[in-house]
């Protein structure tokens, strides 16, 4: 087969739906198989940035059918980091999630019970895969609404996946949440169908006319996923869903299942109807982010609950992304896309570390109060210095992928003198600081006269998958240029990058 | 990748892997892991006299790494970075040989060596820097890592420590990021150059120039414990003896310090600065310091709370003479200091963490004769008071009198009174604890003895201070040698072309 | 071209009124209800778009496609939400037809 024929596109979509189908079909070897597909993911991703890199940006009509009948996929820059991050944090998370459902079923007390949350917990996350993949690289906007479905759905289930009642409501919330956001979505498709008659993103990006219908449309859109994406204040429900799910299911929605929706959402914005967006829009945008990167960082300082300080930290971190918004007007495309892609990447990595440890954490201690977590170093060290690691990334210091996102936002906030929105990200910085350290006080901390907890036998998956992510988020700013180059290779209208910032 | 390239890898990699291993180890390991932090220690002290030596006879030493445009690591060894980086090893090893020796017996000893050597791997780093990014990242990393050593105790005083620890120095920081990125939307990336940024700036930019330059002293100021940004320094004394030489001599504080060099000197440039003006500022926030360090000194009982306000006191010597930029003895006087002030600080503290753990003294109340029990340490904590108010030969005495004749040139008569009376009171607090020490009388049985056998105290404990106290004496009588840290400093500064 | 628009505006108050529920109302089923409304709404004013007067041009076949998938996946996703709200009854002593707790239930049984 041509290495150029864009067919391969189809594979990462393909590919774990069809591992989470034989999941149902071999109970006894779902660990193999859906390692092997995860594995395959990767390197499928990989392999699409090579011939991004190589073909410049490629488009795949299913079936032979052409746009405006057929649906589209294509790869470009953004999409195929997405997918590069998924892959890898994927990767991680599936590995955590064999030595997490193993370490709960060698518990004599609930075997069957850990053994059944095991067998559903595999073909769901196929399936969730499956959905994001579909998602980052679809180019019809009917198909995405498919794919937020099949997000939520799969997000939703795995959320109830403990069975305790606390985790079962959140998850009913945030299915019924989810819906509601699916629902206002294809309502804005509706609108958008009839004002423009067509789904195809790049037909929808050619049309100069945005008449009050595709406003109306862009509007219901941009609510429905906000909604999904968790931005205050509509982020009620994120919380809960995400502190009481089993561990590496908080780790999926917490590091991918949010950047979903909002991928969406940042291009529609920027990329498919950019001529349509008003500057009032973007300062909306920009002053939930600010609101969200204080209120869920007063919230998660206040927290007594590991989980749900780490969850209240999602919430926060999701207000950085918002705030490139109003600082589109200034910097070039280019820059936004590369501070949202930096933060999502090093995000993504850094969550999904740090509800790993904290998962760790909890299956050897039965509990995450904070308060009684003094000492955790002694027994758990490696798991400790991942979770620290990762809290660095949190507070965007040097050399996470964070801080290079926070540097170009910064950046292109004090060269457009918009210095109020530096001021939000330096204090969110700050807070950050507070509620990582709050916790890895205690953890490194070991009082005179302390006995360490003997652990019993523990498999290594427990803790090194989440030191590997904590460490690419935390050294992703090193690796700064490639991801720089692939998003400009890749773009449609961005052909270089400027230098941010200078007058 | 050429040699200089390597060697420059090598010099972070030495104390970076023997920290990495240590951090593995098992804790019963005492010998392995001492080998360990010897050999690393000894290691980086060849390399980095091997860059010396390389500076000196003009070979270029620079990585450069970049991440986004216009941003990009630099590391680079100049003399300047060469002053620090062997101040900073030397001490190092140092402190390690004194760290083992104080440690014995108490517990989480990998946890301890493992941050110690993430610590100075991150102060070399500082030194090597060769922006303001860079210095940034080193800057940050040294917070991180030094944190755990503040807490090593795991009091609720030690935490609380730690925390306004943290808050003072995260704040401090992300001031720093946000002057950091102002200055080169401003002028563009600045590397560290003798000349400063060019081009000369502007009047339309002078405000803003002068307010970033506000924002940087203040991010680094934190760190370099100007009053009053110097609440976080007295409380972490509460950190264990070679936590605090290390904070106090070899790494926090004097990266501060440090900052305030490179920005000065190679950030705006003296020329920039005199044109701005706005140096007598950060005189005027020196002397403020100096002279609020002593007095506060000496109300203090506790020795180390004492040492960490006289450090405070100290430390601002090397930013008055920054302050007098334009006047070259100044700023040999100002740069020297860096070296001096190191060596005498850690010598008071090696001999304060002697006191606590041989005979369990911490106030000075409990001193009365406490020579006649350990007089080798008590020689060594003499010399280096006496260094800190600046009597000769000590290496106090050649650092004062730079700053004294460099405020003459400038005709600044004022601070040649602030010089003498911050020696008046450095005499005010330590003359009185020398007279107890050596002339009082014992009051009862020590507080906890520690028996050691032949010596006064633990062999470990002893050599490090008497080792430094001769430095400190040898350094200032031989202050105009050829291989001595003035003459060093004096080639920095005709690098620089004062 | 009146046809449509009653179609389309019945369509936007079915959403409406399942959007109020779905706030307004605690309990589960109503909840379930509302949305399957809401998308019923949807589908109405998606199916009213490809209304084409007899005789004027072909029918626009791409909304009945969409109006498909979506009935599929409306019904798939209240199945789920069904037994995940079945499962916060076992579980809580929540009753889902009734807003009292299931004890409260259970004792006008006896009564």
């Amino acid at each position: 087969m041509n290495v150029d024929n864009p067919t391969w596109m189809i594979i990462p979509i393909l590919l774990p739906l069809t591992a989470g189908l034989l999941c149902f079909l071999f109970h006894r070897k779902t660990f193999a198989i859906v390692l092997s597909a995860v594995l395959a993911n990767f390197m499928a991703a990989c392999f699409l940035t090579g011939q991004l890199l190589t073909f410049g940006h490629m488009r795949y009509s299913m079936g032979g059918w052409q746009a405006p009948l057929g649906i589209t996929l294509r790869t470009d820059g953004p999409a195929v980091l997405m997918l590069l991050m998924t892959g890898v944090t994927g990767l991680a998370i599936t590995l955590y999630a064999r030595g997490y459902f193993s370490f709960r079923i060698d518990d004599p007390g609930r075997t069957e019970r850990h053994q059944h949350q095991q067998r559903y917990f595999w073909p769901l996350w196929m399936l969730l895969l499956s959905g994001l993949n579909g998602l980052f690289l679809s180019n019809d906007i009917f198909n995405l609404y498919i794919t937020l479905e099949i997000i939520g759905i799969s997000a939703a289930s795995l959320a109830a996946l403990s069975g305790k009642p606390a985790a079962l409501l959140a998850s009913f919330r945030y299915l019924l949440t989810s819906l509601l956001g699916s629902l206002t979505f294809l309502l804005g498709i509706v609108f958008l169908y009839k004002s423009c008659g067509v789904l195809d993103l790049d037909l929808l990006r050619n049309l100069t006319e945005h008449g009050p219908g595709v406003r109306a449309a862009l509007a219901l859109m941009s609510v429905g996923l906000l909604l999904k994406t968790a931005l205050v204040p509509m982020h009620f429900w994120l919380p809960p869903a995400h502190a009481n799910a089993l561990a590496p299911v908080s780790a999926i929605l917490s590091a991918l299942v949010i950047k979903g929706s909002f991928y969406l959402l940042f291009r529609l914005w920027f990329e498919v109807f950019a001529s349509a967006i008003t500057t009032a829009a973007l300062n909306v945008m920009g002053t939930l982010g600010s609101v969200a990167i204080l209120w869920g960082a007063i919230q998660a300082i206040r927290q007594h609950r590991l989980k749900l300080m780490v969850a209240y930290s999602t919430v926060s971190q999701l207000g950085y992304l918002f705030i490139a918004f109003p600082l589109s007007r200034t910097a070039d495309n280019a820059q936004v896309w590369s501070i949202v892609i930096f933060m999502a990447m090093a995000h993504a990595c850094a969550k999904s570390a740090m509800f790993m440890s904290a998962g760790t954490i909890f299956l050897h201690f039965g509990h995450d109060r904070i308060r009684d977590l003094t000492g955790v170093r002694a027994s758990l060290p490696i798991t400790v210095f991942a979770y620290g690691i990762a809290g660095v990334t949190l507070m965007g210091l040097p050399p996470s992928g964070a801080f290079i996102a926070k540097w170009l936002l910064l950046s292109s906030a004090l060269a457009s003198s918009q210095w109020w929105w530096a001021l939000v990200i330096v204090a969110g910085s700050v807070m950050a600081m507070i509620y990582v350290f709050r916790v890895i006080s205690r953890f490194i901390v070991i009082p005179e006269g302390f006995s360490s907890q003997k652990l019993g036998y523990h498999s290594r998956l427990l803790e090194w998958p989440a030191l590997a992510l904590a460490m690419i988020s935390l050294l992703l700013g090193l690796a700064a240029p490639w991801p720089l180059h692939i998003l400009a290779r890749g773009s449609h209208d961005l052909t270089q990058i400027l230098p941010g910032g200078l007058p | 990748m050429n040699w200089q390239q390597l060697l420059l890898v090598f010099i972070l990699l030495s104390s970076l892997i023997p920290g990495i291993i240590i951090f593995g180890m098992p804790e019963e390991k005492h010998r392995l892991r001492t080998v360990f932090n010897l050999c690393g220690a000894t290691v980086k002290i060849a390399l980095i006299v091997v860059m010396d030596i390389g500076i000196y006879l003009g070979h270029t030493f620079e990585i450069r790494i970049p991440l986004i445009p216009g941003v990009e690591l630099l590391l680079n060894g100049d003399p300047l970075s060469a002053l620090f980086a062997t101040l900073s090893s030397v001490l190092w090893l140092l402190t390690t040989i004194y760290a083992v020796g104080y440690l014995e017996g108490s517990p989480n000893r990998s946890h301890f060596f493992g941050y110690f050597s993430l610590c100075v791997t991150v102060t070399i780093g500082i030194a090597l820097s060769g922006n303001l990014v860079t210095f940034l990242l080193f800057y940050e990393m040294l917070t991180l890592t030094t944190y755990p050593l503040v807490i090593h105790r795991g009091t609720g005083k030690a935490l609380r420590a730690g925390r306004n620890y943290l808050i003072y120095a995260f704040s401090s920081g992300a001031v720093f990021l946000v002057a950091v990125i102002w200055l080169q939307n401003v002028v563009g990336p600045v590397d560290f150059s003798a000349a400063g940024f060019s081009p000369l700036f502007t009047n339309s930019h002078s405000t803003v120039l002068m307010l970033i330059f506000m924002l940087l002293i203040l991010g680094v100021g934190v760190k370099a414990a100007l009053v009053p940004l110097h609440g976080w320094l007295p409380q972490a004394m509460i950190a264990p003896a070679p936590v605090s030489s290390l904070l106090h001599a070899v790494a926090v504080v004097k990266a501060g310090a440090f900052g305030i060099v490179r920005i000065v000197l190679d950030v705006y440039g003296a020329q920039n600065l005199l044109l701005l003006g706005i140096l007598p500022l950060l005189g005027g926030i020196a002397t403020i310091t100096i002279l609020y360090g002593s007095l506060r000194a000496l109300q203090q009982d506790n020795l180390k709370r004492l040492l960490a306000f006289s450090t405070i006191s100290q430390v601002s010597y090397i930013a008055l003479g920054m302050s007098l930029v334009d006047q070259p003895l100044a700023v040999i006087g100002g740069l020297v200091h860096l070296v001096h002030q190191g060596l005498m600080k850690i010598t008071l503290f090696f001999c304060a963490g002697n006191l606590a753990e041989t005979l369990g003294i911490h106030h000075i109340s409990k001193m009365d004769g406490v020579a006649r029990r350990m007089p080798l340490t008590m020689t060594a904590f003499t010399i280096g008071a006496l260094g800190m108010i600046g009597i000769p030969p000590t290496v106090g005495f050649v650092s004062k009198w730079y700053l004294g004749l460099g405020s003459l040139a400038a005709g600044n008569w004022w601070l040649l009174g602030v010089l003498a009376v911050s020696s008046l009171l450095n005499g005010c607090y330590f003359l009185p604890i020398l007279t107890r020490a050596w002339f009082g009388k014992q009051q009862g049985p020590w507080p906890e003895e520690l028996h050691t056998g032949r010596f006064e105290t633990r062999l470990m404990l002893l050599l490090p201070p008497l080792i430094t106290a001769f430095t400190v004496l040898a350094a200032g009588a031989v202050a105009n040698a050829q291989i001595s840290p003035l003459s060093w400093v004096r080639f920095i500064v005709k690098e620089y072309g004062l | 071209m009146i046809t449509t628009q009653i179609y389309s505006i019945t369509g936007l108050l079915l959403f409406g009124m399942g959007l109020f529920t779905l706030i307004v109302h605690s309990h589960p089923l109503r909840k379930i209800l509302a949305v399957n409304v809401m998308s019923t709404g949807v589908f109405l004013i998606l199916i009213a778009t490809a209304y084409t007067p007899l005789g004027q041009g072909e029918v626009d076949p791409v909304p009945h496609a969409m109006v498909l998938t979506g009935i599929v996946v409306s019904v798939s996703v209240t199945a789920l939400a069904l037994i995940l709200s079945c499962r916060v009854q076992e579980t809580s002593n929540r009753d889902l037809l009734r807003e009292k707790p299931v004890a409260e239930t259970a004792k006008e049984c006896t009564r």
